[in-house]
């Protein structure tokens, strides 16, 4: 049988506050455990949530950006459960009068179509601690540095009907919010989780078959993974004659693994209701306009204007504009190197290799957008051959710290381009050539005269100890040679 | 209206406290009393009525996006049953 | 000089002729002697008390001294106190000694007032007699066998028996009017928003307010005084100027529109409560007032919409209380599930449970619409019937309590019994409007109260009435024979 898979995501996006979503604390990653972890985030007796200014406006910027309902008039409500993470005993959050209501996001498919995917809503709440569960002679060790950070939890309808297009959905999210500046998108730390809920169903049919959750992957990688991971899954049971049990189920990337997360406790009553110590929230369209007009470029805009502006590819302008932080670094560098398309080559080339070889992201790159930027520069201005410029970004990124020119100066990597230099050295060259140049003259058919060509740019090439530039030697030579 | 022994039981549950056999038998009279006592509800007529959360009908105050808070770990966990390297210590947690 | 108002003593620390370390050990003296009988205390902080009293007394030498500079008081035990064990009445925070002040415990300090500790309350404030304490039941200082009333009864009783002259209260369904009728002393809710709730614990947070419990109306002005205003820490705290509540007390009360709600004299209503009542409202007529009846049409509502909203709030409010963090913890948890189990079975009394029970259920699906929903539309009507009502006057008057104070245990065998002690002030806390309870006579030889309700942020204009009919009346000196 041919299977359709349907496909929903729910996303936990953590926003870029400096404090927490009802407590005046830092969020700021990696303290030692516990202390950025207030009365207010313990859940001390007696203790209140005051909500966040700036989560609101992240949420409603990102409803902006998302073409969605902004809802005047949001309600916290509680969700009960108990677990070590959650100190209050019910977590924060949003359920029937959420922050941003129906949205779109619209991706582009690899045959190049476009594809609308539709967000059902996002909502505004507080994350939950982390559960350590090293060895603590038997017990689980609770860090709440975490708890309290505000996230908003955008969920889509099932609108993906491939693994692809689930992880094309999440990268171009993951530009919007970085490109917001809402969300670090560090997702290593967290930043970005996705829970995905994958059924499967006949070809051709509409009824949708009984999904599962998959929750909490945070890379795109193993998003992918999972989701085909659990499509298998479910096309063996359903081939078996089995049945798909709704549940939740954790991916292990590492062994491509699933298991339930099933346990035998209660089937969840989390017994919303509207929280008492917080009062609805309400934002005027003074709010919204004031943000709406200080929205910052969207990746679908940039990549208009990076191909109308710099004359980039559809392909070198999509991935140049879907990462803000990519994007900046890309114009930094045009600006510097004068060469929008050397500088884009560079950056998707080169530099994007050695990155992801060394698991950085562009912020981290030891090689700044100023100093590639001058690399691109003296390629542009001929100072550099190509190979001369694979030196000096060598040096570069191993952190050299002298001028890009000092070192081309230091390496002796400064092409010759002064004509009369270059036509003095190939008359040289050329003069104990006689056999050669007889050879070439007599030979009729263009390609072999190409290749023949070919024996004079050796000797030329060692001749200028490597420095000449290759493409004005060329040029000398084949006057020379016609001549 | 009466609440069941296995209604008591599941509550009991989510709420997270023990409940030893003979107990349910008198909470089961306890909290039916007090169901009967609240089933007065039923006869108001609240069809074109709003539910009221808030006495006063505010809206919410937001709050700068500024730290405030400081690391008080120290005082915090002297008052903790269980900690070690500055973690809160409970049973193994399963997931 | 414990016969003193706080006014009065304000006064002589004034004027030099005692200094708070004399009085504070005065008082101190007091609560040692008498406290064994009423056991209206949870924690009695002498130290702390007299190096306060010593530098209110400094403070006072530099002359930056508040009216509240060297007054003693005490605090409910369910205002956090920094450094000082908060119990709230409950086996859960034994041992809790929190690293951080309520926002009305610290007004106080910053005021320079006194605190002598930590007064009894039922188990997270839920009862209406202190008997649900896990630290023993409180007795009225009126009658060895009786109940002081609930859940502010250990600040009732104490004032009641000149053991401080003031004390902080919470109220949620009655909690500081009830035990103030039945203690013979002045009591207020102010409106909710009034006064922050921040580092009060919480038992519902809709309805909980703190406030004032004293001998006088006066020194009820004077702790709201220190007690009132806005909180950035409580965001149902309103911000919204606070008036002097001493500066109107002496207005004289010609031409008061006062009303009598129907629904609270009925057949219901012991007679000898209501001739009580009756007798206070004609001294008000004497006084000037002019007196109406007026309709609360849903008041017959209130309890059913309360004993849903109050449990299903709490029901959320104390599951912090599960042992991780700070509290009890049961012996040797086996896994998770058995330490919160046996934590919240064991640190929990008998009570507190049935509510977190009840709560629980009423949030639970299948049942929120019916019950949790329908209580959030009663409480709308029965805010209407408020609303309505102070269209056409400016007080509504009514008992505050519908028996003077009953047997210690008689109401503790059944729960239903002991919430409709509440029957006369909870509609008030489903309002959110202000109320007082204000000795008003007395049923064999045990004071009654007679309640005063207010429109929104009234709460000068009741205290105004209540220090009349004080100036009028002397119910309010009667002092206990022990």
């Amino acid at each position: 049988m041919q299977w359709e898979v349907v496909i929903g995501l729910e996303i936990h996006v953590q926003l870029a506050t400096q404090t927490k979503i009802f407590s005046g604390t830092s969020t700021a990653y990696g303290a030692a455990p516990n202390t950025q972890a207030s009365a207010v985030d313990l859940a001390m007796p007696g203790t209140l949530p005051v909500a966040n200014e700036q989560a609101f406006r992240y949420a409603t910027m990102f409803g902006l950006a998302i073409d969605a309902e902004i809802n005047r008039r949001s309600v916290f409500e509680r969700k009960n459960y108990f677990y070590p993470d959650l100190p209050k005993g019910y977590q924060t959050t949003q359920l029937a009068q959420p922050i941003v209501g129906p949205g779109h996001v619209d991706i582009r498919l690899e045959n190049g179509a476009e594809k609308r995917v539709r967000i059902h809503h996002a909502h505004l709440e507080e994350d939950a601690g982390k559960s350590l569960h090293e060895d603590y002679h038997g017990m689980t060790g609770i860090d709440l540095n975490r708890a309290g950070t505000p996230l908003i939890e955008i969920v889509t309808e099932p609108d993906m009907r491939s693994a692809e297009e689930a992880v094309a959905f999440a990268r171009k999210l993951h530009g919007l919010v970085t490109s917001l500046g809402i969300c670090d998108g560090d997702m290593s730390q967290g930043s970005m989780r996705f829970d995905v809920n994958v059924s499967i169903r006949p070809q051709g049919t509409d009824q949708l078959g009984t999904r599962t959750e998959t929750k909490n992957l945070n890379s795109f990688r193993f998003m992918e993974a999972a989701i085909h991971h659990e499509v298998e899954r479910q096309i063996d049971i359903l081939e078996d004659g089995g049945e798909i049990v709704q549940e939740t189920r954790l991916y292990n990337g590492d062994r491509d693994e699933s298991r339930s997360m099933r346990t035998k406790e209660e089937a969840n009553d989390y017994r919303y209701f509207p929280c008492p110590d917080l009062l609805p929230v309400e934002i005027d369209d003074a709010f919204i306009d004031s943000l709406r007009s200080a929205m910052p470029e969207l990746p679908d805009a940039k990549e208009a204007r990076f191909k109308a502006d710099y004359g980039l590819s559809d392909y070198d302008a999509g991935l140049l504009s879907n990462n803000a932080a990519t994007a900046d670094y890309f114009e930094a560098t045009a600006k510097t190197g004068g060469d929008a398309k050397l500088a884009a080559n560079w950056i998707l080339g080169e530099l994007s290799a050695r990155l992801n070889a060394a698991e950085l992201n562009i912020k981290q790159s030891p090689v700044s957008a100023e100093r590639l930027g001058t690399l691109v520069q003296r390629i542009a201005d001929n100072t550099l051959s190509s190979s001369g410029a694979k030196k000096v970004f060598e040096a570069l990124w191993n952190g050299d710290e002298a001028d890009v020119d000092a070192i081309i100066d230091r390496e002796g990597l400064k092409q010759v381009s002064d004509t009369g230099e270059l036509e003095k050295l190939v008359d040289s060259v050329l003069a104990d050539m006689g056999d050669q140049i007889e050879q070439y003259r007599a030979e009729d058919d263009p390609k072999k005269r190409k290749k023949l060509m070919g024996g004079f740019m050796g000797p030329l090439m060692k001749a200028s100890k490597g420095q000449g530039n290759p493409k004005l030697l060329n040029d000398i030579l084949q006057k020379k040679l016609e001549g | 209206m009466a609440i069941s022994r296995e209604e008591i039981e599941k509550v009991a549950l989510l709420a997270r406290i023990r409940l030893e056999d003979n107990q349910v038998g008198a909470l089961e009279k306890d909290v039916g009393n007090i169901l009967n006592l609240v089933d007065q509800l039923q006869s108001a007529d609240t069809s074109s009525v709003e539910p009221l959360a808030h006495p006063l009908d505010a809206t919410q105050r937001l709050r700068a996006d500024e730290v405030t808070e400081h690391d008080q770990r120290d005082a915090f966990q002297r008052i903790a049953p269980a900690t070690e390297d500055g973690l809160y210590l409970v049973p193994r947690v399963i997931e | 000089m414990h016969d003193k108002t706080v006014a009065e003593l304000a006064r002589d620390l004034e004027q030099g002729t005692v200094s708070s370390v004399e009085l504070t050990r005065h008082f101190l003296d007091r609560i040692r002697q008498d406290d064994t009988r009423y056991n209206s205390f949870i924690t009695v902080t002498e130290d702390e008390a007299l190096k306060d009293a010593k530098a209110a007394d400094d403070r006072r030498a530099r002359g930056e001294a508040t009216p509240w500079t060297g007054i003693p008081f005490a605090h409910k035990d369910i205002f956090c106190t920094d450094g000082v064990r908060t119990t709230c009445g409950s086996r859960m925070l034994e041992n809790f000694v929190p690293p951080y002040d309520a926002t009305v415990t610290a007004r106080f300090r910053d005021a320079g007032a006194v605190c002598l500790g930590k007064t009894n309350m039922d188990e997270f404030a839920m009862g209406s007699s202190t008997e649900s304490s896990y630290y023993g039941a409180t007795v009225n200082p009126w009658g060895d066998n009786l109940v002081p009333g609930g859940s502010s009864g250990g600040s009732a009783a104490a004032v009641a028996a000149r053991l401080v002259p003031a004390a902080t209260g919470t109220d949620t369904g009655g909690s500081i009017r009830q035990p103030a009728a039945m203690c013979g002393i002045t009591g207020l809710k102010p409106t909710y928003g009034r006064v922050s709730r921040y580092g009060m614990i919480a038992f519902a947070s809709s309805l909980d307010q703190g406030g004032t419990m004293a001998r006088t109306a006066e020194d009820n002005a004077l702790m709201l005084n220190v007690m009132a205003g806005f909180d950035p820490k409580d965001s149902t705290c309103i911000d919204r100027p606070v008036p002097d509540y001493t500066a109107n007390l002496n207005e004289p009360l010609k031409g008061l529109k006062v009303g009598l709600p129907k629904e609270y004299f009925t057949d219901q209503l012991d007679d000898r409560m209501a001739g009580q009542v009756r007798a206070a409202i004609a001294e008000y007529e004497k006084l000037g007032a002019t007196v109406q009846e007026i309709s609360l049409p849903n008041t017959h509502l209130a309890i059913a919409a309360y004993y849903i909203i109050a449990p299903a709030e709490a029901s959320a409010n104390l599951s912090r209380f599960d042992g991780v963090r700070y509290g009890y913890r049961c012996e040797a948890p086996k896994d998770l599930m058995d330490l919160y189990t046996r934590t919240r079975a064991e640190g929990f009394g008998e009570e507190v449970k049935r509510r977190i029970l009840v709560g629980t259920y009423a949030l639970s699906a299948g049942y929120y619409d019916a019950y949790y929903l329908k209580a959030q539309k009663v409480r709308r009507l029965i805010q209407q019937d408020f609303i309505e009502a102070f269209k056409s006057v400016d007080i509504i008057m009514g008992p505050a309590a519908p028996t003077p104070a009953f047997g210690i245990g008689s109401k503790t065998d059944d729960p239903v019994k002991m919430y409709l002690e509440d029957i006369y002030t909870i509609a008030i806390n489903l309002a959110g409007v202000p109320a007082m309870s204000v000795p008003a006579g007395q049923i064999d030889g045990l004071p009654v109260g007679l309640q005063l309700i207010g429109n929104y942020f009234d709460e000068a204009r009741l205290l105004n009435a209540a220090h009349q009919f004080q100036q009028a009346t002397d119910w309010h000196t009667l002092t206990p024979a022990g």
